[in-house]
């Protein structure tokens, strides 16, 4: 759907996009996530043929954004930043203007936005004046902008930005509703947001993508060599001595924890999952076990780490 | 086509949602209400009183004093509000061209400024019937006063719809239009009263007096010249404003 080649914007002394190459394919919902001026708007802004690109290529549905731009929009639902609508006109008709502008027929247009209103939820606002909308609202009137043309793929830059937690909520099941039927390209700076919504994430920082993977597998290649936490009610000596001898465990370290329980956080030596290993051993051992698990990083912590790689790594 | 009538039609409804529209409406009846003072004083101290349109549109300054105020107001919305809001990338990234955008601008502008102009006809006919003197408000006359208004205001409107595309402020886009337009105006002035037998500049600049070219549409002197020059004027900067739009699409 997106093919992205050694795409670059230079503004005069700064270099927004650094030769960036990415791909989604039809169907993905794909996150952008990056700090502010990682460089975001400005790769969405190119992709949607708004802004041509320094050098590098773009192709959208297999149309070069630079060399056939038209066919590009007409498969494009782009809601640029800050989502700007014309705030004088009443929801219906700036979705029909909208719907005009982007080629449908008259018939046409009025079918798709009856269906864009119902989709996005604007049924009781269709009449009402799009400055006077909540937030949430506008947002949503943006999307069912997007959507109204029933483009390939829909981009949307920032779509949550600046919503309260039910807008936040209502907003969000909308953007996942709509990766059911086609390609979405999102941009956030809010990480739960891609973790909720998205297949895919592409982590941008200072005009570079630092990762591109699926989000669980970003998870698991940053987790911490798969190592294992448990809580155990026994002496440290007696743990130590229960899991020294087993081939799987490459290291073992010990803490005390509220009560009589230890904390005790074991490595495996190649990445096996010792949950049931570890737990077979405090049934045998007869303890008490009042926690297990195989802490994964967040994608928070993974973003930290590598948008603050020079700030010495480790965690 | 239709996308062009679209695009007219939204840019008519944003004069009149916004309150920038009814000022322009409401200062235009202002003067016009000056003009018509000016008017019934004249018609009434002249013992052979000069033809109406005469003396509103070609000896008086309140014909020139409106087009230049509003028609900064009524363009600088065009581009820079667009931009300013960001509606314009918006815009930008559906599959429309930029001749019908930057058309259906100056068209809605054009439409809004010919309606603002509107009441003042009125005013013109009202007098006709009060006078009872037909010869005073000539039709032929009246249609060379339309003509004037039209074409003068399209020139006017076409270097303010260029203006506002140059810039995302409204303030910049109105005051460089409205220089130009007071540029233009006191230019024509100039010219047209300097004797210009024999000279070629001299007569060359007198062809070009948009103030000449009002007094003849006045008197209903309908000059191809004239026509050709505020049509080509108009696209000039209309073209202008296309290599703009396209100049920044693709910088």
């Amino acid at each position: 759907m997106i093919e992205v080649r050694d795409l670059t914007k230079r503004y005069p002394g700064r270099t927004a996009v650094d030769g960036i190459s990415f791909t989604v394919g039809r169907g993905e919902v794909v996150g952008f996530l990056g700090p502010n001026g990682a460089g975001k708007s400005t790769t969405m802004r190119i992709l949607s043929s708004f802004m041509p690109a320094t050098s590098g290529t773009v192709r959208i549905a297999g149309f070069d954004v630079f060399h056939q731009p038209d066919e590009v929009r007409r498969r494009i639902g782009y809601m640029p930043e800050n989502n700007p609508l014309h705030i004088d006109m009443r929801v219906r008709d700036y979705l029909k203007f909208r719907a005009r502008l982007k080629g449908l027929g008259i018939g046409r247009s009025r079918d798709r936005v009856d269906r864009v209103i119902e989709q996005c939820g604007l049924k009781d606002v269709e009449k009402r004046i799009i400055g006077q909308l909540s937030k949430g609202y506008r947002q949503r009137v943006g999307l069912a902008d997007a959507l109204v043309h029933e483009p390939d793929l829909i981009i949307l830059d920032e779509p949550t930005i600046g919503l309260d937690p039910h807008q936040l909520r209502s907003v969000r099941a909308l953007i996942k509703e709509l990766g059911r039927q086609h390609t979405v390209l999102l941009s956030t700076h809010i990480l739960t947001e891609v973790e909720m919504t998205c297949s895919r994430v592409l982590i941008l920082n200072q005009g570079r993508i630092l990762a591109a993977d699926r989000v669980e597998d970003l998870e698991s290649r940053f987790s911490q060599d798969g190592r294992v936490v448990a809580e155990i009610d026994a002496t440290p000596e007696a743990i130590r001595e229960a899991f020294r001898d087993l081939p799987e465990v490459a290291s073992i370290e010990i803490q005390a924890a509220a009560g009589s329980f230890q904390r005790v956080a074991i490595t495996p030596r190649a990445g096996e999952d010792l949950r049931t290993l570890v737990f077979e051993q405090v049934r045998q051992q007869e303890w008490n076990l009042r926690e297990l698990t195989r802490p994964r990083l967040s994608l928070e912590d993974i973003f930290i780490q590598l948008t603050q790689k020079n700030k010495g790594g480790g965690l | 086509m239709n996308v062009f009538l679209t695009l007219v039609r939204r840019e008519l409804g944003a004069a009149f949602n916004s309150l920038t529209g009814y000022v322009v409406v409401a200062i235009t009846l202002l003067l016009a209400g000056f003009g018509l003072m000016d008017i019934v004083e004249r018609l009434n101290s002249d013992r052979t009183p000069s033809p109406i349109p005469e003396i509103f549109f070609a000896d008086g300054i309140v014909f020139w004093v409106t087009l230049i105020l509003t028609t900064p107001v009524i363009t600088m919305r065009t581009f820079a509000a667009e931009k300013a809001l960001g509606t314009y990338e918006a815009l930008m990234t559906t599959p429309v061209g930029e001749w019908q955008v930057v058309l259906a601008k100056f068209t809605g502008s054009l439409a809004f400024y010919l309606l603002s102009w509107a009441p003042l006809i009125g005013v013109l006919v009202v007098l006709r019937q009060v006078t009872h003197q037909p010869q005073l408000l000539d039709p032929w006359a009246m249609c060379g006063v339309l003509t004037g208004i039209a074409c003068i205001g399209s020139t006017f409107l076409s270097i303010g719809v260029f203006a506002s595309s140059l810039t995302r402020s409204q303030i910049i886009a109105a005051m460089t239009s409205l220089l130009i337009g007071i540029g233009l105006w006191t230019m024509s002035l100039r010219f047209s009263q300097t004797d210009t037998t024999g000279d070629r500049l001299g007569r060359l600049m007198d062809h070009l007096s948009v103030t000449h070219h009002m007094q003849d549409f006045a008197r209903g002197v309908i000059d191809g010249r004239a026509l050709v020059f505020h049509l080509s004027v108009t696209f000039f900067f209309l073209f202008l404003t296309q290599r703009v739009i396209e100049m920044r699409r693709w910088k």
